[in-house]
């Protein structure tokens, strides 16, 4: 693999962030291809959180680079960062319970992002159709009008990945998308990811072994910062250095 | 098909309300109050200008200012500096050692006109200046904190101390700005004497004119995307900023509005009561104009004026009896606001009052009234 190569849509290298000393992220290297669905596990503590951090601009790498679509992420703010595609859904649902569904989606929609943009933004037939779609993509185009506070927690994840899609980003990072949702929910999450990457490259942290099994076409095994692991679900299932600190306990 | 629109809104439950409160206070006010009584409510009502801009600051944005006072007190001074300079003609100064400065500046052996007051010879200047020249200082505020991500508390304390700031400033620069006895003696307006009974009723209707300016301005930012990505930025600021916002150039620009806002408020102070000190500028007054707000109810901009005339009259009332306790009432006041009723009047209002008139059309119709049908809709 060169690392120069342009085929990688993300290209994380050497990437290490020391927080007083502690390294939370230590050598990092992670290539994604488009169109990829690529999981992170690994044990609590390992870093896979700070890693979508780093890359979505939320804590700034100590050393190391980001590069997406060849363009280097780690000097660029955090809504440059979103407005050059890359997407990013929080652990815990962050959504705007005081907002309607539709209200959500449309402030998540990409286009009057500037002051004097917003003030002068029309909800237009273009943007009602956007929602409309992403609504039915996310299964929840009959409660358009509820306040989001509403939705029960699936529901909650579901939209927030709404938010990210209406917003066409090229890759959609998911921070435990299935944390605490029914088997049903679970199913349909993982339907909803598979419609996803048609047209996405998706980085996903998860715990579920199942969910894993069911989407990734690659897995990526963190420990203490490193990758211990790397390649298809059986392979890393089948690796001793994974069994001893993740699978076995 | 646009005045058919603004039609429509006004008949709307919402627009109702715009028109009960402009009905009050351009009809009822003056015919219910004698002059006196009637430049008192423009007296309160400049202080609604500060709380419509804490609505859009603190209770849509989350953004609390204990330093509104700091903005109020510069819109009032550049009017205060305007009229002074008319009063201080050389004819009315002539028996100054220096005719034709103010007369706090020849008291301070000041011999010429500061650099910073000749400007304010002109109206138009000191027209701009009422609003740019808050702006333009909140602007500096917003920018060296927002930017470096400082909010909440800190946010508030520090405003806090820039009021503190300012008006030890003014008092010690008696020569500059008339220390703490302020701006005063001041006269006419363009050569129209702004002290007779008939000038402070115009000028009373002038302040409701600017209030309702402000009012619309502030209800077209609320229902525009910028004032639900202000909402979505109190409740989940990184979620905002994670969609592609620039989440300080947002705050940057609701605390400059209820800067401007605050900045009106103050010029019409001036022009209605005739003065101007440092004791409308600091700590007191920018947390009495929070209280405004938090008791008419922060997220409710008609709240706000409601707030401000009952508190305001109920100030008047309970200082003309118990000067001492009016302080320790307000407090108390506050802190029942904010444990009892977060929401405000407003609050209580959407919660018991809203309900019956939904009743209303109904309990008509079954009397055999005309009932106006209210076509239902849900202020946010």
């Amino acid at each position: 693999m060169s690392p120069s190569n342009n085929d990688f849509i993300l290209a994380v290298e050497g990437l290490t962030v020391s927080f007083d000393g502690f390294k939370a992220v230590n050598d990092l290297s992670l290539y994604l291809e488009p169109k990829e669905i690529r999981v992170i596990i690994g044990p609590n503590g390992a870093g896979k959180t700070t890693v979508l951090d780093l890359i979505c601009g939320k804590t700034r790498a100590t050393e190391g680079s980001i590069k997406f679509r060849g363009k280097e992420l780690t000097r660029m703010s955090e809504h440059n960062i979103v407005r050059s595609g890359v997407g990013r859904k929080f652990q815990n649902p962050s959504i705007y319970e005081d907002l309607t569904v539709f209200e959500n989606l449309e402030v998540s929609y990409p286009a009057g992002r500037s002051v004097i943009g917003a003030l002068a933004f029309k909800r237009d037939a273009e943007v009602i159709e956007a929602v409309e779609e992403v609504a039915k993509t996310i299964f929840l185009s009959d409660m358009l009008h509820q306040e989001a506070a509403l939705l029960s927690h699936g529901q909650k994840q579901w939209l927030e990945i709404g938010m990210l899609l209406i917003q066409k980003p090229d890759l959609l990072m998911l921070d435990e998308p299935v944390a605490g949702m029914s088997v049903a929910e679970r199913k349909k999450t993982a339907e909803l990811l598979r419609v996803i990457t048609e047209n996405h490259t998706v980085l996903v942290i998860e715990h579920d072994m199942q969910f894993v099994g069911d989407i990734a076409d690659r897995v990526t095994v963190m420990h203490q910062g490193q990758v211990l692991s790397e390649g298809s679900i059986d392979h890393v299932k089948q690796d001793p250095k994974v069994i001893e600190v993740y699978l076995g306990h | 098909m646009k005045a058919n629109r603004f039609f429509d809104w006004l008949m709307s439950r919402e627009g109702i309300y715009y028109v009960l409160l402009a009905f009050l206070l351009v009809v009822i006010f003056p015919l219910a109050l004698d002059a006196f009584r009637l430049n008192m409510i423009g007296k309160y009502l400049t202080y609604a200008f500060a709380a419509l801009g804490l609505v859009l600051c603190w209770g849509r944005s989350g953004i609390l200012s204990l330093g509104q006072g700091i903005f109020f007190g510069l819109g009032g001074y550049c009017m205060a500096m305007f009229l002074k300079l008319e009063a201080s003609s050389p004819e009315n100064t002539a028996i100054q050692s220096t005719p034709g400065i103010p007369d706090f500046m020849d008291w301070n052996q000041l011999t010429a006109l500061p650099w910073f007051w000749e400007p304010f010879h002109s109206f138009s200047f000191t027209l701009i200046a009422v609003v740019a020249v808050p702006a333009l200082l909140a602007l500096i505020i917003a920018v060296a904190m927002f930017k470096r991500r400082v909010g909440g508390v800190y946010f508030a304390i520090i405003t806090q101390a820039i009021a503190a700031i300012l008006t030890i400033l003014i008092i010690g620069q008696q020569g500059f700005t008339g220390g703490v006895n302020g701006i005063t003696d001041l006269r006419t307006l363009m050569g129209w004497d702004i002290r007779t009974d008939e000038a402070k009723t115009l000028l009373y209707f002038v302040c409701v004119g600017m209030l309702f300016l402000c009012l619309i301005i502030g209800a077209w930012v609320m229902r525009s995307k910028l004032g639900r990505i202000l909402l979505a930025m109190r409740d989940q600021e990184d979620r905002v900023r994670f969609s592609g916002y620039d989440v300080a150039s947002f705050k940057i620009f609701v605390f400059c509005l209820a800067a401007m806002f605050a900045g009106i408020g103050g010029a019409m102070f001036t022009l209605q009561v005739g003065f101007m000190s440092p004791s409308f500028v600091g700590i007191v007054p920018s947390i009495e104009m929070v209280i405004l707000c938090a008791v008419g109810g922060r997220n409710s901009l008609l709240g706000a004026i409601y707030g401000a005339l009952i508190v305001n009259a109920a100030k008047t009332f309970f200082s003309e009896s118990f000067p001492e306790l009016w302080l320790y009432g307000l407090g108390v006041l506050f802190i029942a606001v904010v444990l009892a009723f977060p929401d405000g009047l407003a609050g209580l209002y959407r919660r018991y009052v809203m309900p019956l008139e939904n009743k209303l059309p109904a309990l008509l119709r079954r009397s055999g009234g005309n009932a106006p049908t209210l076509p239902v809709e849900e202020t946010k």
